[in-house]
């Protein structure tokens, strides 16, 4: 087989996408600005309203406890929180945010702890709203306060020990290293972003050189010309291609800096708030080469199969209809690897993209199954290969070619 | 030389079941003769010169191009034809330039060969004041240039053309006109369709008429007027093409 023609068409394909506004949108900018935007941006936005939400000094309403004046107090007291009274319509005003919270003191609360008879708290919240629940902390972590305390004196006032209630403690340590533990919390979406950034790189080529084609009326000039139609479309699988893989490169690139640059940013703030520091990523060489290796099948599926899709158009819109689907095809295994508790298995490891998307979240935390690798990557240059040959056969049918 | 032999072509409508666009089709045509296929729309003639380019592939018999069958040897078939329609667009974002070296290398041509190619059909369509100008940023006559020029830049013995003239504007349809003429003179096989009975009259050494994808009349125009006893081209079409003629009459 000659390849000077391939060469050809590809040298041809590449100067005209170079030229072409929205391959270089997708294949170039997205990629090298989603991830900065998406994990340093976003990730600072949320550090930022969370520490608003954390500011805010919440209203609460007290409901009762008039006679138990010494706990009332000490509600009162506590900082940053703003004991408001009670109104008939305290569950309204919860509901619509004028206050964050409620709790509830029953009647001779302090007498009946006196008695040693069990009383019950309620607090009332907003469940799942971020303020209410910073108020609901507050006031629940006073009130388990304010019980230790009674129970601390009630075993002071019988000579007991505090180890009579605690006889041993209950640990729990991390063994993982910090990479790990966060490759397990954000490998999935590296994998993620990786195939669903190799699709879209490769989508907006895919219908220009097949559909746009058609619709611009060039599909007829070229089929007159010499070259084969194999040659042809290998021309032109190889710049999808090359733009899928452009992409990927490019997104793991930057996501390797955004996650480095995140990883500093968390660093300085897990000095004053330990959570934080659980947030550092770091992606090495060998993590971003695996991940881009493990891309490059990915890529050589989805440019010929977005290929053999798009040539059944006639124009891009058409394409651009059927090609948009894809898109959920291709994000549902993707995600379904972000799911916690599935892991890969043989089984898995066949399933085409959620098998990639797996793989790449245990190489994050820097695991690798040699076997799985073998697997997945011969696997996904099958289904490759199988979508390629379709390519083929679909430009040799001039149904497809010249559909009216 | 072009030698149609039996040329068909069935498609398979969901509506209409088997359309015959072109039903059993013979003609041959000569070197330094322009041979004009003339019918209504739909008549047939896009897809039997759609044929001869190998772009469609005939369903039942075949036809022979400087020797080429165009079934067996497709590939070999388009580096003898140049084929120009008004279908054939151009690649907007590449220049003139850019545009008939990529066929120029396709044909097969090397560098040094192309460059002087190139610089000849550049400097004979005077098309040197837009070579480096992109595609999308030319005008109608600037792109049939460039079109001509990509037909012609492998030298081609052969040139097909499918309505070239079709929605141009009589200065541009007149630089094909001549154009096709040209070729000829050259001794290139020419052959081309078209529903404009005037450019016919104008151009053509041997007509055949299709209709429905039957070739009913083929002749000189002297022979043609001679069968039919009309003298107007547009008479003796519409007399071919009248559902009461019959092939064995214009023979």
């Amino acid at each position: 087989m000659s390849f000077r023609n391939v060469g050809i068409v590809y040298r041809k394909e590449l100067t005209e996408a170079l030229r072409d506004r929205r391959t270089l949108i997708s294949t170039i900018v997205v990629p090298l600005f989603l991830f900065p935007v998406l994990s340093v941006g976003f990730g600072a936005l949320a550090v930022s309203l969370v520490g608003k939400a954390k500011e805010e000094t919440p209203k609460v309403i007290l409901r009762g406890g008039e006679d138990s004046p010494a706990v009332v107090e000490g509600l009162k007291k506590l900082d940053k929180i703003e004991i408001v009274s009670d109104g008939p319509n305290w569950k309204d005003q919860i509901i619509n945010k004028e206050v964050r919270a409620a709790v509830e003191i029953p009647a001779g609360f302090q007498a009946d702890l006196a008695a040693q008879k069990s009383d019950t708290v309620n607090i009332y919240d907003y469940e799942g709203e971020l303020k209410s629940e910073f108020a609901t902390d507050k006031v629940e972590k006073y009130m388990k306060d304010y019980r230790d305390k009674v129970v601390k004196d009630r075993l002071a006032a019988k000579n007991l020990p505090e180890s009579v209630l605690k006889p041993f403690e209950v640990k729990r340590e991390n063994v993982a290293p910090p990479e790990k533990v966060s490759g397990a919390a954000f490998g999935g979406i590296i994998g993620y972003m990786v195939i669903l950034l190799c699709m879209t790189g490769a989508m907006y080529p895919a219908m220009d050189l097949t559909a746009g084609e058609k619709e611009r009326g060039t599909m007829e000039t070229i089929l007159s010309s010499p070259i084969s139609r194999m040659h042809l479309v290998l021309g032109k699988f190889f710049l999808i291609l090359t733009a899928a893989l452009s992409t990927a490169a490019l997104s793991v690139m930057s996501m390797g800096v955004s996650f480095s640059v995140l990883g500093h940013y968390t660093q300085q703030a897990g000095n004053a708030n330990h959570d934080a520091a659980a947030l550092v990523l770091k992606l090495d060489l060998k993590t971003v080469l695996s991940v881009f290796l493990m891309a490059l099948p990915v890529a050589v599926l989805f440019s010929a199969a977005l290929m053999t899709i798009a040539l059944f158009a006639k124009t891009y819109k058409e394409a651009q209809s059927y090609l948009t689907p894809m898109t959920f095809v291709v994000i549902i295994p993707a995600v379904a690897a972000m799911l916690p508790g599935v892991e890969l298995t043989q089984k898995l490891a066949l399933v085409p993209i959620l098998n990639v998307s797996l793989l790449c979240k245990e190489l994050v935390t820097g695991t690798y199954h040699w076997n799985y690798i073998a697997i997945i990557f011969s696997s996904t240059c099958v289904y490759a290969a199988v979508a390629l040959f379709l390519a083929i056969k679909m430009f040799q049918r001039e149904s497809v070619l010249f559909r009216s | 030389m072009i030698e149609a032999r039996s040329l068909s072509k069935r498609f398979q409508d969901k509506k209409r079941g088997e359309i015959r666009a072109v039903d059993n089709v013979s003609f041959t045509c000569q070197p330094g003769q322009i041979y004009g296929l003339l019918g209504a729309n739909g008549a047939g003639k896009t897809t039997t010169l759609r044929m001869l380019a190998t772009i469609l592939e005939p369903t039942d018999g075949t036809a022979v191009i400087c020797g080429h069958d165009v079934i067996e040897e497709p590939e070999k078939v388009r580096a003898n034809v140049g084929f120009l329609s008004t279908a054939t667009a151009l690649y907007r974002r590449l220049t003139a330039q850019e545009f008939v070296e990529y066929f120029g290398r396709l044909n097969g041509l090397d560098e040094p060969t192309l460059k002087k190619r190139v610089d000849d059909i550049f400097n004979r369509l005077d098309m040197n004041g837009f070579r480096d100008r992109r595609c999308d940023k030319l005008s109608t006559g600037m792109m049939q240039k460039t079109s001509i020029a990509r037909t012609l830049v492998h030298d081609p013995p052969v040139m097909i053309f499918d309505e070239p003239t079709n929605g141009l504007d009589i200065m541009t349809a007149r630089t094909i006109t001549a154009f096709i003429r040209e070729c000829r003179d050259n001794g290139k096989t020419v052959i081309f369709s078209t529903h404009i009975m005037s450019e016919v009259e104008k151009l053509c050494d041997v007509i055949g008429i299709i209709q429905s994808g039957k070739l009913l009349a083929e002749g000189t125009l002297p022979q043609l007027r001679e069968k039919c006893g009309e003298h107007d081209l547009e008479e003796i079409f519409v007399k071919v093409v009248s559902p009461h003629y019959t092939v064995s009459e214009a023979n």
